[in-house]
């Protein structure tokens, strides 16, 4: 029951309005009051730069205090409405409060709002926290506050864990963005590596090492006596072979045996799992990088729609703290300007068309015979390595063992600049060069692998064969054994056959044989990495340096020089590396820790080299103008080395003698087993079901609908882009013409302000035309812009307003007629209308 | 309010941390990269103002050929001669940071173009930014065909309504489809 008396009290000085009975007086006043506070929130939100705004400020908060014991008293009287009413005003406050650093104001301004707005969220939040049932409100306010501390600090922890900042700031300064970009991006890929090596060691090496069999116990795991003399070799080590070969580092070691310790922990399920949550994760990775990047500066794609204001605005790089690099910088945003308006004129050029398209076409003739000519080298050399497999160790050489390794290396060393000077004949725009150079050494990375990995499958087959004879031979020895044993003893209990494990019959595991390839390839492509940097660019270094002293010419302004850093070679090789690393992940569950080795070492040598040996680019031209170029080329690697993968684990079978799946038909069969086995009966229909045909067919194609939705609305969107932008043009123009009233660009329309009294009869446009957006900017300039359209009238003939306007014969409503003359200017002529 | 005190007090630190985009670390290195730049009388001085050629000597600033105007832009003094307090030191490190957002740094990044603080960009501003890219030596200059047909270029992709300046949004339009803008526009210390 409210008091009647109690809406006089404690009201603020400046309230002046007549009593009123009833509890209509609570209402109104605290309506009134938030009204008033909301009033006060969008004014501070306006930008008055001057004192009488500070003289404002200080006022509200002096009356403040005086409002707030007023409050208070009135608090307890305060019905449901109102208290949603505060509630709003505190949530706009706290609103304020979390955005008000992104206004840009200056400081003093905003530590006063912050103030201003964290006491009027204290006070009537400890308002709306009091009376019964309030209590649960005051401790979520509370909570929220905890976790926003917690937020913030988590995030400056966050923020201090990144490692190799300052490294990365220092090449930052002395060499722009675009070569900071690949660290930062080797960085990234080390955080992925990271977490794979975190998944694969914690699921699946680790389990093996503290709850499976120990080294030497089953044959699996032991070195066979005909090796066990030269296993500690490190020759052979160096090869992975030895005591290397039969360690956690291959998929052989792994026991197949269903649950292994105490806790029953699923080795087989678990290793085959994570296989595939690997590339799993890494695709989510990936697609959520490549959207946070979409959406931070768009994808590439609008290229040319603002080159020059582009160049204009964004080509100086903030970060760079070097005078040398700033000097190199100004010259190159001097020529890219240069050339940029020299590109314009050129495009309208028309050289011989003809003999530049057969030279382009020599060209793509001779890359193609280029790499097909590097594939057939790979398969010839991958066979060649069978044939030395065969032979005795002993009797090879260094080089025939790692044939195969170090001819793909090679091929990547040398068909890169090979494609560069065959490109010099199509005399392409540098940018476009780089796109095509690009697309030529991922397209030789990629034949080579894939021909690498079809030589490693007729291998495969070879060694299933292989396999089977041996097991065959194997059974008919048992059965021998069981035969001789039970017609010497004459008795039909036949104990096993116990042999030591080093000395049992083994069948040739062909995946250990494929995650030892891959060891070695990554080995020797990192060997081969290190080598050309010491080479190429540190030798490259000193000899310029040294040698300056005694030569002719100036070597180091001259031919040498010191080399740049080649930043699409380098992110290719890092992704082709990473795709090797999905690819035999599976197979040698080590790989990915070494990889975290590699990138490690990695990291400092290039820090260390780049700052010695390089300098800063002379002409910057990136590939692409956003990383998504190379996330994109990462997904496609992705998914590449994916196939081969899936491939294996769904049509060949696997070892009957060594790895987790050892004795299955096929490798997924594990998945299977556990669901009819250990997951309750109904789970294992609802598979049966989901698998089926008749439900995967439907949900594809509904996949397939909603991506052409997706795409047709946001077709909608760009559509709707253009149309605003043009009635924006169309709007402004015409605003400025009856502003300046000077020689109106349309004569028709002067002349319907001639004849007519009311001059604001002038309809708004109403027609838009499809006008291409893309203008030629050599036409820019060119006299007045002649856009406006108008329903009424035909458009502006293209002439200079030489004679008085015409009569026209009646009211307005019956203008038709399109002018003569060529009235076709940007604005295409559109019917009349009545 | 604002200090330059030899130490920053835990209030203080926690207000800049909510009205900026800096982390802890980098406003406390702020603070101790600006009270290097002080005199050792000033030392102590709330409020304390850096000349515009001190802060020109830092290193990241040192070779950016918008130093002067960056300083301008962020200084709050009634001289107009660029000098900052801490205040306006933070909100410089806070617009060129990171985590900043696309708004404020193209919002700054207008203000900083227009050399004549005109509120919007027009021929003389987009010439003075031409100059001061492409360097001071001479022989690096544009001829003046070749400014007018840059600027002329310019004009016809940014310019909306055609009015012959750029103003805040259609900047803002043209760099948020830009993707090189935010990574380039940062300063980090």
């Amino acid at each position: 029951m409210r008091h009647q008396g109690k809406g006089d009290e404690g009201r603020g000085p400046n309230r002046k309005e007549p009593k009123l009975p009833g509890e209509k007086l609570q209402m109104r006043s605290v309506m009134r009051r938030a009204k008033k506070i909301r009033v006060k929130g969008r004014k501070e939100e306006e930008r008055l730069p001057n004192r009488r705004k500070r003289i404002r400020i200080r006022r509200r908060r002096e009356i403040s205090p005086v409002s707030s014991s007023e409050d208070e008293s009135d608090e307890e009287s305060m019905s449901e409405g109102e208290i949603a009413a505060l509630k709003e005003q505190v949530e706009e406050k706290k609103k304020l409060i979390a955005t008000l650093r992104n206004k840009p104001w200056r400081m003093k301004r905003r530590l006063v709002l912050l103030k201003e707005a964290q006491e009027f969220v204290e006070k009537f939040e400890g308002a709306l926290g009091k009376g019964r049932g309030k209590k649960l409100y005051a401790f979520k306010v509370m909570m929220t506050k905890k976790l926003i501390k917690f937020n913030r600090d988590f995030e400056n922890f966050k923020t201090a864990c990144i490692p190799w900042e300052r490294k990365i700031k220092e090449v930052e300064s002395h060499f722009g963005s675009s070569v900071a970009s690949y660290f930062i991006f080797l960085r990234w890929m080390y955080g992925l590596n990271l977490i794979l090596f975190g998944f694969m060691f914690g699921l699946v090496v680790l389990p093996e090492v503290l709850m499976g069999l120990p080294y030497g116990s089953i044959p699996r795991k032991t070195v066979p006596r005909s090796e066990q003399d030269t296993a500690m070799d490190f020759s052979v080590l160096f090869d992975f072979g030895g005591y290397c070969k039969y360690s956690i580092l291959f998929y052989g070691y792994y026991n197949n045996e269903r649950t292994i310790g105490v806790l029953k922990f699923r080795l087989p399920l678990s290793y085959l799992l994570t296989g595939v949550g690997i590339f799993g994760y890494s695709l989510m990775v990936v697609i959520r990088t490549m959207a946070r990047n979409a959406n931070e500066g768009g994808d590439g794609g609008d290229e040319g729609e603002f080159t020059f204001s582009w160049k204009m605005f964004t080509s100086w790089d903030y970060l760079i703290g070097n005078p040398e690099t700033a000097d190199n910088k100004y010259a190159s945003i001097t020529t890219s300007f240069k050339e940029s308006i020299v590109d314009e004129k050129e495009n309208q050029k028309n050289e011989n068309i003809h003999l530049r398209r057969f030279l382009r076409i020599l060209a793509n003739i001779m890359i193609l015979c280029c790499l097909g000519g590097s594939g057939y080298l790979i398969y010839f050399v991958v066979k060649r390595s069978q044939d030395f497999a065969k032979m005795d160790p002993a009797s090879l050489t260094w080089f025939q063992k790692n044939e195969v390794e170090f001819v793909m290396s090679l091929l990547g060393l040398v068909c890169p600049p090979l494609f560069e000077t065959i490109a010099e004949l199509e005399d392409y725009h540098p940018r476009i060069a780089l796109k095509w150079q690009l697309g030529r050494i991922f397209a030789l990375f990629l034949g080579n692998l894939y021909t690498f990995l079809f030589a490693l499958f007729d291998e495969v087959n070879a060694k299933l064969e292989t396999e089977q004879e041996l097991k065959n031979a194997t059974e008919w020895a048992i059965h021998e054994y069981n035969a001789n044993y039970s017609s010497y003893y004459n008795t039909t209990d036949v104990p096993p056959l116990v042999v030591n494990p080093a000395d049992a019959v083994r069948g040739p595991c062909w995946e250990t044989a494929v995650g030892i390839e891959f060891v070695k390839l990554i080995v020797s492509d990192m060997q081969v990495t290190f080598l050309t940097i010491l080479i190429g660019d540190f030798g490259r270094a000193i000899t310029v340096r040294f040698l300056n002293y005694c030569w002719c010419w100036d070597l180091e302004a001259g031919i040498p020089s010191y080399a740049e850093f080649d930043i699409s070679g380098n992110v290719l090789g890092l992704i082709f590396n990473q795709g090797m690393i999905w690819m035999g992940a599976f197979y040698a569950p080590g790989l990915v820790g070494l990889n975290v080795l590699r990138l490690l070492t990695s990291m400092y040598f290039q820090c260390w080299a780049v700052m010695a040996c390089n300098v800063p680019h002379e002409r910057v031209f990136k590939a692409s103008r956003s990383n998504n170029f190379y996330m994109g080329l990462l997904l496609l690697v992705l998914f590449l080395s994916l196939l081969p993968v899936v491939y294996t684990i769904m049509t060949l079978p696997p070892s009957f003698d060594c790895g987790p799946f050892s004795g299955q038909d096929r490798m997924y069969d594990v998945v299977m087993e556990t669901i009819t086995q250990d997951l309750p009966a109904f789970m294992g229909t609802i598979f049966t079901y989901a698998t089926n045909p008749g439900l995967i067919m439907p949900a594809v194609l509904l996949m397939v609908l909603a991506i052409y939705y997706l795409n047709t609305v946001s077709k909608g969107y760009q559509q709707a882009n253009l149309d605003l932008k043009k009635k924006m043009k169309m709007a402004r123009d015409e605003e400025k013409n009856r502003r300046n009233n000077k020689d109106s660009t349309n004569q028709v329309m002067k002349d319907l302000e001639d004849l007519l009294p009311n001059k604001s009869l002038i309809p708004p446009p109403t027609e838009e035309e499809p006008k291409s957006t893309k203008m030629k900017p050599g036409s820019a300039g060119k006299g007045v812009n002649l856009q406006k359209e108008v329903s009424l009238a035909a458009p502006n003939p293209r002439r200079p307003v030489a004679h008085p306007p015409r009569a026209r014969g009646g009211p307005p409503g019956h203008l038709r007629g399109p002018l003569p003359g060529p009235g076709r200017g940007r604005g295409r002529g559109a019917p009349p209308r009545t | 309010m604002g200090t330059t005190a030899s130490q920053l007090s835990k209030e203080s630190l926690s207000e800049y941390q909510e009205l900026t985009f800096l982390t802890k670390q980098e406003i406390l290195l702020a603070h101790k990269r600006f009270t290097e730049l002080l005199e050792k009388h000033e030392k102590d001085q709330i409020d304390a103002r850096v000349p515009m050629g001190k802060i020109i000597t830092l290193p990241e600033l040192k070779s950016n050929p918008f130093k002067e105007r960056i300083c301008r832009v962020f200084s709050t003094s009634e001289q107009k001669d660029g000098s900052l307090t801490f205040e306006d030191f933070l909100d410089l490190l806070s617009a060129f940071s990171d985590s900043a957002t696309l708004e404020i740094k193209s919002h700054y990044a207008f203000r900083i173009f227009d050399f004549d603080d005109d509120g919007t960009l027009d021929c003389a501003d987009l010439e003075k930014l031409v100059n001061c890219l492409t360097g001071e030596t001479n022989d690096a200059k544009l001829s003046s065909t070749e400014m007018k047909q840059l600027i002329s270029n310019i004009l016809e992709e940014s310019d909306i309504d055609k009015d012959g300046t750029v103003n805040l949004s259609e900047f803002q339009h043209v760099i948020s489809r830009s993707p090189d803008f935010v990574s380039s526009f940062k300063i980090v210390l």
